[in-house]
């Protein structure tokens, strides 16, 4: 893709984050880090291209994808298994004790 | 530039998977719709993986392998961590995600071909490439060892005290200048040693900038690497020219910088001031706190229940040392009994209470404390005066008055909770020694209306639970 249409996206998506971000409310910004942790593991993209790569290229890079690899699950599984662990605490005042819903 | 044509369904489909992220993070506005949103966020990853697998379906067994061993070990971590322990498991996956853009950047420079990003003509990096790469790397190692260090420190197993190097500012700029000036000078020569040297050099500096960051800082230090990690994962899109990664990457990156500001804001502190360090430092401002003895009252869990009983409002104001103690439950069984008598119960957090952005929030819902019990500093403050017992726990500069009036005090201009407003201020701390992480001693003490309960906080509360109980 042309550089300047992707740095536009970026630019775009900045002002986006900027404008979603401030109405997250703050009762959740702990869970806003653990679930802004597990989609920044979508490096996971680079380390799988980089672990697939065609035989001839370099090994090392191959491994290193791979362990990338096994960082970025890490991530993306615990960051969403966290944040849904910590979301579904948030209750309101209910008076039927533990209703499940 | 020639990134060889990823096909159009594809691209469709990174964009979709960016979407889902906006999406995942808007849900967070209010908790009724943030569980839908988590679940946009793994619909988002899940689109976002299989679309790079099928795109090159090379390697499979390996890659689901490493796939199931990453994503077990993070389950498990996720299913079994305390929530007290969340800070460090926040940082502790940064510096995940810091390593996994060092790793992927490597690999990118070791096989440039793999990445699409190796000029047909010259057979070298494309230059814009490089200096995408050298961004990436440089700001994944710096979220790595930055990450780790503060990992370390919230997790006990390094002192959170600031360590200060001399000249620790004169080394840290000059590391700093020489990792832009190498990055510059990675364009025009792609020799292994500027890349080596880049990664090093960024894996030094993150260590240098967060070792003198003291406890009391961590809320804008774990914001402010959350940043990053964004940062360095938005860098590697541009290599890649992949939009998923680029719209995830501005989106955690204004995140991180937002609840930076937030938290910098809460204690009336300049960005600067916090990354050059030193804050809490056992030095200066607490010459000035090592009080004379002053005259203090000292009352039991039998006379706060009294009190609290025949209130009719009791805001409690939770702070760090309520998670060290883990008293939110028996907290939470104390606002049960306490409502019980027909007694107002609320709970005032300030932004920096704890250890990072929302911290406390996360406790008390923990606790099975109903949310919209649970208030911000400017919704509940001017509740304050009206109020009869500010039952205070583990929490001190954030109540402290002397930020509003003393020009001297470190924590001046530090927006405050006004408890020394109620007509009783029970204080839950361990002992009159602390005076907290500024290092300021709070003229709330030894106001006529205070008592305070010295004690650890979790069998302080508890102690008035059995006395509330009969």
């Amino acid at each position: 893709m042309e550089f300047l249409s992707i740095f536009s996206i970026f630019v775009m998506a900045c002002f986006v984050g900027y404008y979603v971000v401030w109405s997250v409310t703050p009762a959740l910004h702990t869970p806003l880090m653990a679930v802004t942790n597990a989609i920044s593991s979508v490096i996971i993209v680079g380390a799988l291209i980089a672990s697939s790569a065609a035989a001839g290229g370099s090994d090392v890079s191959k491994w290193l994808g791979l362990l990338a690899v096994v960082l970025a699950s890490v991530n993306i599984f615990g960051g969403f298994a966290v944040t849904r662990r910590m979301l579904a605490m948030y209750k309101k005042k209910d008076k039927k004790p533990a209703a499940a819903k | 530039m020639e990134h060889a044509a990823t096909p159009e369904w594809a691209m469709l489909a990174y964009l979709i998977a960016g979407v889902l992220f906006i999406l995942s993070l808007r849900g967070l506005s209010s908790p009724e719709t943030s569980q839908a949103g988590n679940r946009y966020g793994m619909i988002g990853m899940g689109i976002a993986v299989g679309t790079t697998l099928l795109l090159h379906p090379v390697g499979l067994p390996f890659i689901i392998g490493a796939i199931i061993i990453g994503g077990g070990i993070g389950y498990y971590i996720a299913q079994n961590i305390k929530m007290t322990a969340m800070p460090e498991l926040v940082a502790g996956f940064h510096s995940l995600v810091g390593m996994a853009a060092v790793l992927v950047g490597c690999a990118a420079y070791l096989n440039p071909a793999a990445f699409n990003i190796l000029d047909a003509v010259t057979n070298e990096i494309h230059s814009a490439s490089r200096i995408e790469m050298g961004l990436g790397v440089a700001i994944g190692a710096i979220t790595f060892s930055g990450s780790i260090i503060a990992f370390l420190k919230l997790s006990g197993r390094m002192s959170g005290n600031p360590i200060m190097l001399p000249g620790r500012h004169i080394i840290n700029l000059g590391i700093l200048a020489g990792i832009l000036g190498l990055i510059g000078y990675f364009v025009t020569d792609q020799s292994a040693w500027v890349f080596w040297t880049i990664t090093a050099l960024s894996f030094a500096i993150g260590f240098l900038l967060i070792i003198p960051i003291g406890g009391a800082d961590m809320p804008v230090v774990i914001s402010m690497l959350n940043s990053y990690s964004g940062w360095a994962a938005a860098a590697m899109g541009f290599t890649l020219g992949n939009t998923a990664m680029i719209i995830t990457g501005a989106l955690v990156g204004s995140s991180g910088a937002i609840l930076s500001y937030i938290m910098c804001k809460a204690m009336n502190r300049s960005f600067i001031s916090v990354i050059a360090g030193g804050f809490g430092d056992a030095g200066g401002p607490a010459v000035a706190g090592a009080a004379i003895a002053k005259a203090y009252k000292a009352g039991s869990a039998e006379d706060a229940a009294f009190i609290m009983k025949n209130a009719e409002s009791v805001i409690i104001v939770p702070g760090y040392g309520m998670a060290v103690s883990q008293a939110q439950h028996a907290l939470r069984e104390m606002g049960d009994l306490l409502k019980a008598e027909g007694v107002s119960v609320k709970y005032a957090i300030h932004p920096v209470a704890g250890r990072m952005p929302g911290h406390m929030n996360v406790l008390l819902a923990e606790a099975n404390v109903s949310y919209d019990e649970v208030f911000e500093l400017e919704d509940i403050n001017s509740d304050f005066s009206q109020c009869d017992v500010a039952f205070v726990i583990g929490a001190n500069d954030v109540t402290n008055p002397l930020a509003k009036t003393d020009k001297t005090s470190p924590i001046y201009g530090m927006p405050v909770l006004d408890v020394e407003k109620a007509k009783t201020v029970l204080f839950v701390k361990r002992s009159m020694g602390g005076v907290g992480y500024a290092g300021v001693d709070n003229p709330v003490f030894y106001m006529d209306n205070t008592m305070m309960l010295l004690a650890d906080a979790k069998k302080m509360v508890e102690t008035i639970v059995k006395n509330l109980g009969h």
